[in-house]
């Protein structure tokens, strides 16, 4: 039974905040404050970076590394872009072995870590301890590089993708703890509609899983890139330097460069610039992907991090 | 891991299943975990024979059937001085990360999560991780393009304001101070997002209680949010202590490079095996060292990983 209610005029909601004491906002000013100098603190440098890859060398030997150059020059990057430049060829080579082995690891994570917290899987303790050892204990230095060696992953692009440390079961246990967190319901109802495993493995739980794994594939394909330990050790061959191997082994690659360059750039060769040229196009698609990957990172990372 | 765990993840391994039968069930699975199998197989279990070559006196002609010559390669090490340097600059380098690195993380996660503006807290998150993504050899440059002695950035400011240029670089009382800095730049953002997701985690009512009650965001601090953070911070730091005994060669390799004013604090275990195996040829004293770093980390893994086990069984991740 409906009784006449009065509906008030529509009023102004009245600010029921509790008003700050200035101790408070004091507080929240030096928290900005110190956040935003830190912030600051993280993204200085980079700024530098550019601004010196910009800068003539004549401005750098005379004046140092500044923010507000004397004088400004592309001829960095025109050296970059030399006929003779292995820049090219080391952004192929890195470039293949991060998809690659993005590819491999996620695969393989994916595949272990499913196995492992499968329930039906009557030997999953074992093989969670077998992965488990590896994790606390390695042999080291030694063994790594003679093995590698031995399976033909020496002076080559394999060298690069296959002895990776990237791999690492850790991830897998993200991994089998994710799936272990997915209601068993949905594999038992996926059964009785008659999905074989195959089906069930990757038309539904993979899916469910993407969270988890493209934090895992970023984090991959952050390691691959970043990767000069593999090709220190385990490359000779220049024409398979990784990015960050020839940015470590710049010197090198300046003096093989530098008589060419010097007739471009009228005298004073690239060579500080250079090195910053080469480092900005090295973190180029880190840079160039980085906002729109971020919140994965940052989700990702939260799932891990809490999750595990 | 508990003694039950392991006896029974053997016993369920061994008896009652034919194992062909089980396999063969579930071909699918094992098929989906046979490549880590494999993986894992070759690099971390074919690799333990290799051990052997720490106790012989190794030659590449005549492989693992060199003579053998017991603990001598240990010997060797641990007489020459830099057994005690590569293995107090590791530690000490990480504790100090761990201590230093850790309150930073903290703190910085602690005022994070009392920011309420949500877009400008995703801006600075952003900001703050991105050193993470970096590679050490980059930042190599970065520092030398500050602390460079002709045309670093810091000296170019000390000789503005007449001072002399210091040689960073051959001067090693610097180099933990720049370490220190160099880690947390790095390592800072990444840490206080794992914990501001703890925090965020942590119940709203408790903090509006203790609003109204009067309490100061100082106190609010002090006596809920980081007594509710010890589980977190225990965790992390229990892992990070078991890895105390490794270095991250990365950093070390690419920022300190063969400079020898530098080495003698800066030098750690992974880089001096590094050295070892490339400069000498002689795999037996690298692979002594190494083994010595795999069993003292096995044993500081092994027991760490024992304790979050024990006291945070929600932390564990085996």
């Amino acid at each position: 039974m409906a009784t006449a209610v009065s509906i008030p005029a529509k009023t102004k909601p009245v600010s029921n905040r509790i008003k700050k004491s200035t101790g408070e906002n004091i507080g929240l000013f030096f928290i900005y404050f110190i956040v935003i100098t830190f912030a600051l603190v993280c993204i200085v440098p980079f700024v530098l970076v550019i601004i010196v890859s910009f800068t003539s060398e004549r401005s750098i030997a005379v004046n140092g590394y500044s923010f507000f150059p004397a004088e400004w020059s592309i001829s960095a990057y025109r050296m970059l872009f030399l006929p003779s430049s292995s820049v090219p060829r080391a952004y192929l080579v890195t470039g293949i072995a991060t998809v690659a082995g993005t590819a491999i690891a996620s695969v393989i994570t994916f595949g272990a870590g499913y196995t492992l917290a499968s329930k039906q899987c009557k030997y999953r303790d074992g093989l969670s301890l077998y992965f488990y050892i590896t994790m606390v204990f390695s042999a080291g230095l030694v063994p790594w590089y003679m093995i590698s060696k031995a399976i033909n992953c020496y002076d080559n692009i394999w060298a690069l993708i296959v002895p990776s440390l990237m791999f690492s079961p850790f991830n897998m246990f993200l991994v089998r703890n994710f799936v272990k967190g997915i209601p068993v319901e949905i594999n038992e109802s996926a059964r009785i509609d008659g999905a074989g495993e195959i089906k069930i493995a990757f038309s539904i739980f993979l899916p469910l899983c993407l969270p988890v794994l493209a934090t895992i594939a970023l984090f991959y394909a952050i390691g691959y890139w970043n990767n000069y330990f593999n090709a220190v050790m385990l490359i000779n061959n220049e024409d398979y330097y990784s990015l960050q191997m020839l940015l470590f082994k710049i010197q090198s690659e300046i003096t093989a460069l530098q008589n060419i360059a010097a007739g471009a750039s009228h005298g004073t060769p690239p060579k500080e610039s250079f090195k910053m040229a080469t480092s900005i196009i090295t973190m180029g698609p880190i840079i160039l992907l980085y906002p729109f990957l971020q919140k994965y990172f940052v989700k990702g990372m939260v799932v891990g991090a809490v999750k595990g | 891991m508990s003694k039950k765990v392991f006896s029974d993840a053997v016993s369920k391994t061994a008896k009652g299943l034919n194992p062909f039968k089980e396999i063969w069930k579930n071909k699918f699975l094992y098929i989906l975990a046979l490549p880590a199998v494999v993986y894992v197989l070759i690099f971390s279990y074919l690799s333990l024979p290799y051990i052997a070559i720490a106790f012989e006196k190794f030659n590449y002609r005549t492989g693992i059937l060199s003579p053998f010559v017991g603990l001598d390669n240990f010997i060797y090490f641990f007489k020459s001085s830099w057994a005690w340097t590569v293995t107090r600059n590791t530690l000490v380098i990480n504790v100090l990360f761990l201590v230093i690195g850790t309150v930073c993380s903290v703190a910085l996660a602690i005022l994070l999560s009392e920011i309420k503006a949500k877009k400008f807290l995703k801006v600075t998150q952003s900001t703050m991780l991105f050193p993470y993504f970096i590679s050490w050899v980059i930042v190599s440059y970065m520092l030398q393009g500050l602390l460079s002695t002709d045309s670093g950035l810091l000296n170019n400011i000390i000789e503005a304001v007449n001072g002399e240029r210091i040689n960073y670089y051959s001067n090693p009382n610097y180099w933990y101070p720049i370490l220190l800095l160099l880690n947390i730049w790095k390592n800072t953002g990444y840490n206080a997002i794992i914990y501001l997701a703890a925090i965020t985690g942590m119940d709203e009512s408790i903090y509006e209680a203790a609003y109204i009650d009067g309490a100061s965001r100082f106190k609010r601090i002090l006596y809920i949010t980081l007594p509710l953070l010890i589980p977190t911070v225990s965790i992390l730091t229990l892992m990070a202590v078991g890895r105390i005994f490794y270095g991250d060669f990365g950093m070390f390799y690419a920022i300190i490079r063969d400079n020898s004013s530098l080495m003698p604090i800066a030098e750690v275990i992974d880089t001096y095996v590094y050295r070892t195996f490339k400069n000498t040829g002689n795999p037996s004293l690298s692979m002594a060292i190494g083994l010595y770093q795999s069993i003292v980390g096995f044993l500081l893994v092994f027991t760490s990983n024992w304790i979050v086990k024990r006291k945070f069984p929600e932390g564990a991740l085996f």
